[in-house]
C-alpha cells in the first residue's frame, strides 16, 4: 500500500510541480490529494487517511501555521508527517512552523532534488 | 541616500537604491535559474520597447506590509509569460490561460517574497499579500503611495520582463492600510536603475 500524501498550496501551479516531483521518488505513493488552504486541507483529513502533508505558508482564508495548529491539536493527525514548501523564509516563521510540529522546512524557489531530499529524511525520522 | 518625497522622521534603517536593486537582480536570478533553467541578463532596450511593454501584458502585484509598506511586482508580455508558465509546468501554453496567470503569480511570489525576507534584514519584519495579476491591453498602474518604483530591466528569451519594487515607512502612508497596488489608466512612474 502506498504512501497518501496531501498537498497543500493555493497555486495550483505548485501542486502541480509537487505531484511531478513526488511521482519522481523511488517512494511507493498512492493517492495524492490536493488542497487550496488549510480549511480545505482540513477537510481531506477529516475522509482521508494520509501519510505526508506538503503545505505552503502564505494561504487565503487558513494560512499553513493555523492549519498546523489545527493538525497537531487532533490526536489522530499528530505524528503525520508536515513538511512546510514555502516563500516564508524568515527566521520566525521557521521558528514557530518547528515548534508547532513541522518536520521540515524548504523555501521556495525549491529543486526537485532538495524536496525528495527533504521528503526521505522526514519519512525516515517518522520510522516510514 | 535615495531621492525620495518623504523624510524620515526619525532614525532608522533604510535601503538604498542600489541594495534595491541588487536584492532584485539575485532574486529573480535565483528564481530563474532555479525554477525555470533560465538565465536572465540586463536589459538596455530602447524607450519604445519599454513603453509598450508598459501598456499591456501580464502584471504579476504582491503587497508589503509592516514598518514598511508597498509592493513588488512583475510584468512582461503574455508571450514570455506563456513561456515561463511553460517552463515551470513543463508544457506549452499557446495563450494566456488560468494556469499562465496562477504561475506567473508563483514567479512574482517568488522573487518578491525572496526579496521581501532579504530586506528585513535590515528593515524589521515584513509581512507578504497574496500575488494578484492582471492581463490584458492598453492599461497603466500606479502606485497607491505615489512613491516611484525602483525598476530594473531583464532580457529573457530576447523578450522584456521588468520587476518593480517600491517601500515607504509606514509613518509616511499614516497607520491606515492601503492597496498594494492600483492598475488604472494613469501614469507608472517609473525610476529605471541599470545593473
Amino acid at each position: 500500500m502506498g504512501l497518501d500524501v496531501l498537498i497543500v498550496d493555493d497555486s495550483a501551479a505548485i501542486r502541480k510541480i509537487l505531484l511531478r516531483v513526488l511521482a519522481q521518488t523511488d517512494l511507493e505513493i498512492g493517492d495524492v490529494f490536493e488542497a487550496g488552504d488549510g480549511i480545505e486541507a482540513l477537510t481531506i483529513l477529516e475522509a482521508k487517511k494520509v501519510g505526508l502533508v506538503l503545505s505552503d505558508v502564505n494561504m487565503p482564508n487558513m494560512d499553513g501555521l493555523q492549519f498546523l495548529t489545527s493538525m497537531r491539536s487532533r490526536p489522530e493527525w499528530n505524528a503525520v508527517p508536515v513538511i512546510m514548501i514555502t516563500t516564508e523564509g524568515s527566521q520566525a516563521k521557521v521558528l514557530e512552523a518547528v515548534q508547532l510540529g513541522a518536520q521540515g522546512y524548504v523555501r521556495k524557489p525549491f529543486t526537485a532534488e532538495q524536496i525528495k531530499e527533504k521528503i526521505s529524511s522526514c519519512l525516515s525520522v517518522a520510522g516510514k | 541616500m535615495p531621492e525620495r518625497g518623504w523624510e524620515m522622521s526619525f532614525q532608522e534603517p533604510v535601503l538604498t537604491d542600489d541594495e534595491v536593486v541588487a536584492l532584485i537582480w539575485s532574486n529573480t536570478e535565483k528564481v530563474f535559474s532555479t525554477m525555470l533553467g533560465l538565465t536572465v541578463k540586463s536589459s538596455l532596450a530602447p524607450e519604445e520597447r519599454i513603453k509598450a511593454l508598459r501598456k499591456g501584458g501580464v502584471v504579476s502585484l504582491v503587497g508589503f506590509a509592516g514598518r514598511w509598506r508597498g509592493s513588488g511586482s512583475i510584468r512582461c508580455s503574455g508571450q514570455l509569460a506563456c513561456s515561463i508558465s511553460g517552463k515551470l509546468l513543463l508544457t506549452h501554453f499557446d495563450y494566456v490561460n488560468d494556469e499562465v496567470l496562477d504561475a506567473m503569480g508563483e514567479i512574482a511570489n517568488m522573487i518578491i517574497g525572496n526579496f521581501k525576507d532579504d530586506a528585513a534584514y535590515k528593515l524589521g519584519p515584513l509581512g507578504l499579500s497574496t500575488p494578484t495579476v492582471i492581463y490584458g491591453n492598453n492599461f497603466e498602474a500606479r502606485n497607491w503611495n505615489g512613491e516611484s518604483w525602483i525598476t530594473v530591466l531583464f532580457d529573457c528569451d530576447g523578450e522584456l520582463l521588468e520587476v518593480n519594487i517600491s517601500l515607504v515607512p509606514g509613518h509616511v502612508l499614516g497607520e491606515a492600510p492601503r492597496p498594494a497596488g492600483v492598475l488604472a489608466p494613469a501614469m507608472w512612474e517609473n525610476k529605471i536603475i541599470d545593473h
